[in-house]
């Protein structure tokens, strides 16, 4: 038997890592994501014939499981719309994170000995783990719009410092007390290592929820890599440790297209004083019609178009690629251009346009296009602030400058489509919109989109 | 029994193995990508389903159980959203 499990987890393995290899282009993705399916099915099913696993009651109880939580998330992963996608990923990642810290907790109740090394392991593995799951439950609120403030108060870094202190102290404690380690204890540890996750997420802006979530995805890795060395299961050590080094590099990825260190993101509190961004902005918003902005469109050679957050709220995306069949038909020339941090997570604006039915071939990285505004006619911002905003390039003051941007404000024309005046997620005034070349059509991006539309159809 | 340098050598294999086949995706798949390997470690469930396997006392089977249905939701739910996104990828036939 022990045979039969070993070659279906090597074969999962194998399923997996060659599914995230095909996950690397476009053209295979969707066979990558079935390949690394079937690995899980074969290791789950596999695992049913587990010498460890025994009793009549707790095989009951797994099948039970898998159903009620199998059942609640293929409901809710199956209805969630596209824009949600983020807080989605980051409440099942919040899971796997609470399932590795669980995995500990019984090992470390369990009556058997365990060396202390092992027994360490476990204990780092709760923690992390435990870290992961309520950090991603913050997060998934923060996005989904539960919690909408950043709770900031005075020594903040020093209490979770004190926090995480103790969390360490007490799991070096249960690491060399032996078996049965006294359940209090246990208990005391285990909400200690979540009140560390919530504390350390709460201060965080919502804008930097991407790379929080991407942090929590290699953390959840990491900790289910150490669960496979308590469990002594080469599958879980192998999936988890490729995750929790694809998800560090991928953190480090967006850490980086923001300009900032990860110790940035986490400790220092982006969004609450912008107090350096105290630049005169010279100039006023000139506002446009619909009708002429259509005009300024339509006839052009070349549009490209900047989508960001405001596009995803405002569910947007299928009149802006119906905008852009419009345009197409009349022989503009129509490419997309998206910041790498535009949305809520890297990619995000890809997956939204995808969805509707824009091809991925004229949508481009900010290296790709960044030369290719100053020959552009009109350059549509909907919905993006920051991730335009020259202010990155040229005020050292600011608390963006150095961010690299899309320079839209290269463009002979500059159209921002914006639901209000307010400032970005970052809180800083954005100079393209006082730009002489920039005119705002203010409203929400859906709609704005339907009347350009309707005053390019009417042009004929 | 994995012995433990051989277990170092399997974290270390596959940590650069993890960052291998990540460094070459292009930005348009980081979403799905984060959610590919979020679906990943969803084999937590495997880890999971022994723990609850040999749990003995009740509070061990409350707390391997709790564990499963976690497990479960994040392997169902990243592999439903991570199919859902990949899904809609498709080029524009050819014209560029």
């Amino acid at each position: 038997m022990g045979f039969i499990i070993n070659v279906a987890y090597f074969a999962a393995a194998v399923l997996f890592i060659v599914g995230l290899k095909q996950m690397a282009s476009p053209v295979t993705a969707r066979r990558g994501i079935i390949w690394a399916g079937w690995g899980m099915v074969i290791a789950t099913v596999v695992t049913f014939l587990h010498p460890e696993v025994r009793g009549f009651i707790n095989y009951l109880l797994i099948i039970l499981g898998i159903g009620i939580g199998g059942g609640l998330a293929w409901y809710t992963g199956k209805r969630v719309a596209m824009t949600d996608m983020p807080q989605m990923i980051a409440l099942y990642n919040g899971m796997g994170g609470g399932a590795a810290a669980g995995i500990g907790i019984v090992a470390l109740m369990g009556s058997y000995e365990l060396s202390w090394t092992i027994q360490f392991i476990a204990v780092l593995g709760v923690i992390i783990g435990a870290v992961a799951f309520s950090g991603s439950l913050i997060a998934f609120a923060k996005l989904q719009g539960l919690i909408t403030k950043s709770l900031r108060f005075d020594m903040q870094q020093k209490i979770n410092l004190g926090v995480l202190g103790a969390t360490v102290l007490l799991g070096i404690i249960i690491s060399f007390s032996g078996a049965q380690v006294n359940g209090a204890l246990l208990t005391v540890f285990l909400l200690l290592a979540l009140a560390f996750g919530i504390l350390m997420t709460l201060p965080i802006g919502g804008a930097d929820m991407p790379v929080v979530i991407s942090l929590y995805n290699a953390l959840t890795g990491l900790a289910v890599g150490l669960k496979g060395l308590v469990l002594d299961n080469a599958a879980l050590m192998i999936a988890g440790i490729v995750v929790g080094a694809a998800g560090t590099l991928l953190t480090q990825l967006m850490a980086k297209a923001m300009n900032r260190p990860i110790s940035n993101v986490l400790f220092s509190h982006f969004g609450e004083s912008s107090g350096g961004d105290q630049s005169e902005v010279t100039g006023t918003m000139k506002e446009i019609e619909a009708s002429d902005a259509g005009v300024m469109m339509a006839f052009a050679d070349k549009v490209i178009i900047v989508p960001g957050y405001g596009m995803a709220v405002a569910q947007a995306q299928h009149k802006i690629w119906e905008l852009t069949q419009l345009l197409q038909e009349r022989g503009v020339t129509v490419k997309f251009a998206i910041h790498p941090v535009a949305g809520r997570m890297p990619g995000h604006m890809n997956v939204l346009l995808a969805e509707a039915g824009v091809p991925y071939d004229i949508i481009y990285d900010l290296d790709e296009i960044n030369s290719e505004f100053k020959t552009a006619d009109v350059a549509i911002v909907i919905g993006a602030n920051d991730v335009v905003n020259p202010v990155a390039r040229s005020n050292p003051e600011s608390p963006i400058y150095g961010m690299p941007i899309l320079n839209a404000d290269q463009a002979k024309n500059v159209i921002v489509i914006k639901r209000g005046k307010g400032a970005g997620f970052s809180g800083v005034e954005n100079h393209l919109f006082f730009a002489d070349n920039t005119r705002m059509l203010y409203g929400d991006g859906q709609k704005a989109a339907s009347e350009l539309i309707s005053s390019i159809k009417e042009i004929g | 029994m994995i012995e433990g340098f051989v277990a170092l050598y399997i974290f270390m294999l596959a940590a650069f193995t993890g960052y291998e086949v990540i460094s070459k995706v292009p930005v348009i798949l980081h979403t799905p990508l984060m959610s590919g390997s979020n679906f990943i470690h969803g084999i937590v469930l495997v880890g999971t389903m022994v723990a609850l396997g040999h749990a003995e006392t009740t509070a061990q089977m409350w707390v391997g159980f709790i564990a499963v249905i976690l497990a479960a939701g994040n392997a169902v739910g990243g592999y439903v959203v991570t199919e859902r996104m990949l899904e809609m990828f498709k080029s524009s036939k050819g014209a560029k």
